[in-house]
């Protein structure tokens, strides 16, 4: 299937960061004893599952299942004891239900394509697929919705809404990835500055939580009464429940668009500009930056007539009313200049406007061609750190020898550090993995956060006592366990645990069917 | 006003109402007999101010540990919304007022919740900023940033910035068992952790008291300018609010009115261009048979309308509708010779009614179903006597529940106001 193989390469055509350890790899007699128990109960599950959703979409042969082993964050990996592919929202529902009668954790999953592990199985558990559900169920322009189901791909929802109308938040694997997981990873984008994130666009979710019960949040209308669980929902990461029909708000496509690329010779000159543009009261539909590595490994691949020579580049597009664009141009023009840049290039047309938008996505993939292998780094700090934190990285860039490129959306701080390195070299991806760690915690003491957009998943899981205290993870558990008492939903994801983390502060002891991943302390 | 239920007899009401609709229906989150349910006559509660985060949660926790349950009031603008609860003691935020941080080079602020939201703008006017956040702020603009995140509470800006759930990014909240959790950050992009912010905006602090509130904030606009239009057809209202919300051009704000047979459509654009983009505006409600002007002094209309969100003396009916529905809404509002004013595209109506009988609330919300109807200002007597909540489908009941148990088990936080009687 073209999409599970997509899903291994990943969206940004991320290579295999060589084979870690996986991590659930059991470390003593009682955890095997769990594990065996949970295989066991999730083996008599095969039986019913097959009656759900039929044979030919229940997998459980290794060969099958290896294609789920890893999502977009390929260095880990776990084995599900089975594959499900439901096709309605009531297979997901039976399947659900099932597995909470025989108390075996499941996963979701929709492209894969997720960076932060979000969708690794748990090792013997059931991995549900949802790239059967891929309908758009109604496209209701009245009300500027649209209901779909959750395996369609991001950019499926602004096509059944064109030409008048988009969905604004655009992941970079928006051509794979899947609104599901939009949903649960609570995805961002280029756009995001201006036009906010996932959560500021789902209305209604309907959701299967971990006991199969089948419940409506929200709806077409907005500003409903009760709590506000989709606010919850959206974000957490697979834990609450699955999605199985989304409603989301679009809007009108603007009456203008106009993209401007301004090259200047230090990164430091281009957060000034990104600050002086907010200061003016601009708000850019775009604020993207690369830095010159960037920009030197994008632009044999994209053509886009970029600056190879520069230190840096802003990538800005302004969008709204005619009158106000054209105004505001000028003023963005004017801020650029008097930051020192040393070119601007404004897209003539637009085919040019996707040239430089292809320059700007080409970075992860053509990092590829300047190096054999790196990590995708996602931390988010207070703009106004930006040029701090950026001398910081290039210090320990020096420091382990190792180049680190920066493509990033400047507009809401969030950086992505590319740390290339040499998996042929022994140790060198461990020094990697240090490095860009290190860059997080840069991030945090400049007041920002471990994840704008990539989410925690396992791979951040051990970075969240970072910036939270034990209370606010209890907090957090309160609401998980609101969903999820016996802990069925992704269980082992978001919350640190002592296991793989070592010591947490906090209420968390660590019990042998925890470490199983049987029953999950969350 | 008071805390406790009202003494008054419901009678009246439930002589007026066909359906009957007696008290005894609703939701009851108390299983104590009715006589102790607030027929006693409402004596001031105590009220404790704490003067730190801190201590709002050490007051928690021994109220839970002591079993009184607590009445958490900021401004106390608002304080008739929900149904009547039943309280030990009233816990004030006028003690944590600060403007704890306010980073205009990140556009991001850090509130006390005590904090009214006035003062708030305007410290933030003075650095070319505001939180884009314009809910009617009650007598003396008393409406605190603590009430507004609890109540939901919003405005005409709500359009094109969103509701406070959409502004929030992080918080701090005191829990029953005194303990200060936080989520979020202090930066606009971040999804790690669960959203503990939204999760308690609009839940009408009955998850725990909210003690700092992470926004934030836009550039204020060099200038606005509004389009406005009138009619005395909802039929031809709703056509000229759909034709401007489906437009490409930007507004800020679309919001309708009706009243006394008559109705608008006002439509805000800000930037340098506002008058431009105001007067673009204008020509498409003059193309859709609507004479429209451009104001380009345009604080009044926008005024009024906040205005029409409450109805001091009478009865208010939030309606969670949508862009399709507002030609019945209108008319609605018409044939109960009530007003409305309301967000246009956003599908969001406050109607206000001309009498206060259960009749005519039951009657909007048959008319308006399955859209929610949440009745927000009414006379204390006519709260005492409905629900002013619409009913939670069981499944959304039941796990509404399981967020209040888990958060708030001895029910400490105003017990018994939100929707579902949590």
């Amino acid at each position: 299937m073209a999409e599970e193989e997509l899903a291994h390469e990943g969206p940004n055509g991320a290579p295999t960061a060589g084979g870690g350890s996986t991590p659930h790899a059991p470390t003593a007699l009682d955890e095997d004893e769990a594990r065996r128990e949970v295989a066991a109960r999730a083996d008599a599950l095969v039986t019913r599952l097959r009656e759900i959703c039929g044979d030919p979409h229940v997998y459980t042969h290794p060969h099958q299942l290896r294609t789920y082993e890893s999502d977009g964050l390929l260095h880990y990996r776990a084995s599900p004891r089975a594959v499900v592919l439901p096709s309605t929202a009531e297979e997901v529902r039976d399947v659900v239900r099932a597995c909470h009668g025989e108390r075996v954790p499941f996963v979701a999953r929709g492209a894969g394509s997720g960076l932060s592990g979000g969708a690794l199985p748990v090792e013997d558990g059931i991995l549900i697929g949802l790239s059967r559900l891929r309908r758009v169920l109604e496209v209701d322009l009245v009300n500027q919705r649209v209901v779909v189901e959750p395996g369609v791909t991001n950019t499926e929802v602004s096509k059944a809404v064109a030409p008048t109308h988009f969905y604004p938040p655009d992941p970079s694997s928006q051509v794979v990835c899947t609104i599901g997981g939009n949903v649960a990873e609570n995805s961002g984008g280029a756009h995001c500055f201006k036009y906010g994130f996932t959560t500021n666009y789902v209305t209604g979710l309907e959701v299967v939580l971990s006991d199969g019960e089948l419940v409506e949040l929200g709806g077409k209308a907005a500003d409903g009464p009760g709590y506000d669980l989709l606010g919850a929902f959206v974000g957490s990461e697979g834990t609450l429940g699955i999605a199985t029909k989304i409603t989301l708000r679009v809007c009108p496509v603007p009456e203008h668009v106009r993209i401007l690329v301004a090259f200047f010779d230090t990164t430091e000159a281009a957060a000034a500009t990104v600050s002086d543009v907010v200061d003016a009261g601009i708000v850019p539909a775009a604020i993207e930056m690369m830095d010159g590595p960037a920009i030197r490994a994008a632009e044999p691949m994209a053509n886009a007539g970029f600056r190879t020579d520069a230190g840096a580049a802003l990538l800005v597009e302004l969008d709204g009313s005619r009158a106000e664009v054209s105004a505001r141009f000028e003023g963005l023009n004017e801020v650029c200049e008097r930051n020192g840049s040393i070119e601007i290039k404004v897209a003539a047309d637009e085919a040019e406007a996707q040239r430089f938008w292809r320059a700007r996505k080409a970075a992860f993939p053509a990092m590829g061609r300047i190096s054999t292998h790196y990590f995708v780094q996602d931390g988010v700090l207070p703009r106004t750190k930006l040029t701090e934190v950026l001398k910081r990285i290039e210090e320990l860039g020096e420091e382990y020898g190792l180049q680190v490129a920066n493509v990033f959306h400047a507009g809401d701080g969030n950086l992505h550090p590319l740390v290339c390195y040499d998996g042929a070299t022994e140790g060198e991806a461990q020094r990697a993995e240090e490095l860009s760690g290190l860059i997080l915690s840069a991030c945090v003491e400049a007041g920002g956060s471990i994840t704008g957009e990539h989410g925690v998943g396992v791979d951040k899981m051990c970075y969240m006592p970072k910036i939270f205290g034990p209370d606010d993870l209890a907090a957090f558990e309160r609401l998980r366990r609101a969903f999820d008492p016996e802990g069925l939903a992704n269980p082992g994801k978001v919350m640190p645990t002592p296991r793989l983390c070592g010591e947490v502060p906090g209420p968390y002891r660590q019990h042998p069917l925890e470490v199983a991943g049987v029953a999950e302390r969350f | 006003m008071t805390e406790t239920a009202a003494s008054v007899s419901s009678e009246p009401f439930a002589e007026r109402s066909p359906a009957g609709g007696p008290p005894a229906e609703r939701q009851d989150p108390s299983s104590r007999p009715l006589a102790e349910r607030g027929a006693v006559p409402s004596e001031p509660l105590p009220t404790e101010t704490p003067a730190s985060a801190q201590e709002v949660a050490e007051l928690l926790r021994s109220c839970s540990e002591e079993g009184r349950r607590v009445r958490i009031v900021g401004g106390a603008t608002k304080l008739g919304w929900g149904n009547p609860v039943e309280a030990d003691l009233r816990l004030s935020t006028s003690g944590l007022t600060e403007i704890v941080e306010h980073d205009p080079g990140d556009l991001t602020a850090v509130l006390a919740p005590g904090l009214p939201l006035a003062e708030a703008q305007a410290a933030f006017a003075r650095a070319g900023q505001r939180l884009s956040l314009d809910p009617p702020l009650g007598e003396d603009e008393g409406a605190t940033i603590g009430g507004v995140v609890a109540a939901g509470d919003l405005g005409p800006l709500r359009h094109r910035f969103g509701a406070i759930r959409d502004l929030v990014i992080g918080v701090v909240v005191a829990l029953p068992d005194g303990t200060l959790a936080r989520a979020g950050g202090k930066v606009i992009k971040n999804v790690a952790g669960y959203d503990l912010a939204k999760l308690n905006a609009g839940a009408f602090g009955t998850l725990g008291v909210v003690v700092e509130v992470c926004v934030r904030l836009h550039p204020l606009p060099q200038q606005t300018a509004s389009a406005a239009a009138s009619t005395e057809d909802p039929a031809a209202l709703a056509r000229a609010a759909r034709r401007i919300a489906h437009s490409p051009l930007e507004s800020e704000a679309l919001d309708v009115a009706w009243r006394d047979g008559q109705g608008g459509v006002l439509a805000r654009y800000a930037g340098e261009t506002a008058p431009e983009q105001a007067r673009d505006a204008a020509a498409l409600l003059e193309e859709e048979g609507l004479p429209a002007h451009v104001h380009e002094d345009d604080g009044k209309p926008w005024a009024q309308q906040r205005a029409g969100q409450r109805s001091p003396d009478g009865v208010l009916i939030g309606v969670a509708g949508l862009l399709g529905d507002l030609e019945r809404v209108v008319s609605l509002a018409e044939e109960t010779g009530g007003a409305l004013v309301g967000r246009a595209a956003i599908g969001t109506t406050w109607l206000r009614l001309p009498e206060a009988d259960l009749a005519s609330v039951e009657r909007v919300r048959h008319a308006l179903a399955p859209h929610a109807c949440t009745v927000l200002d009414a006379p204390e007597e006519m709260r005492a006597a409905l629900d002013p909540w619409p009913a939670l489908e069981p499944g959304l009941l039941a796990l509404s529940r399981r967020l209040k148990e888990r958060f708030d088990p001895d029910g400490v936080c105003n017990p018994g106001l939100f929707a579902g009687g949590l």
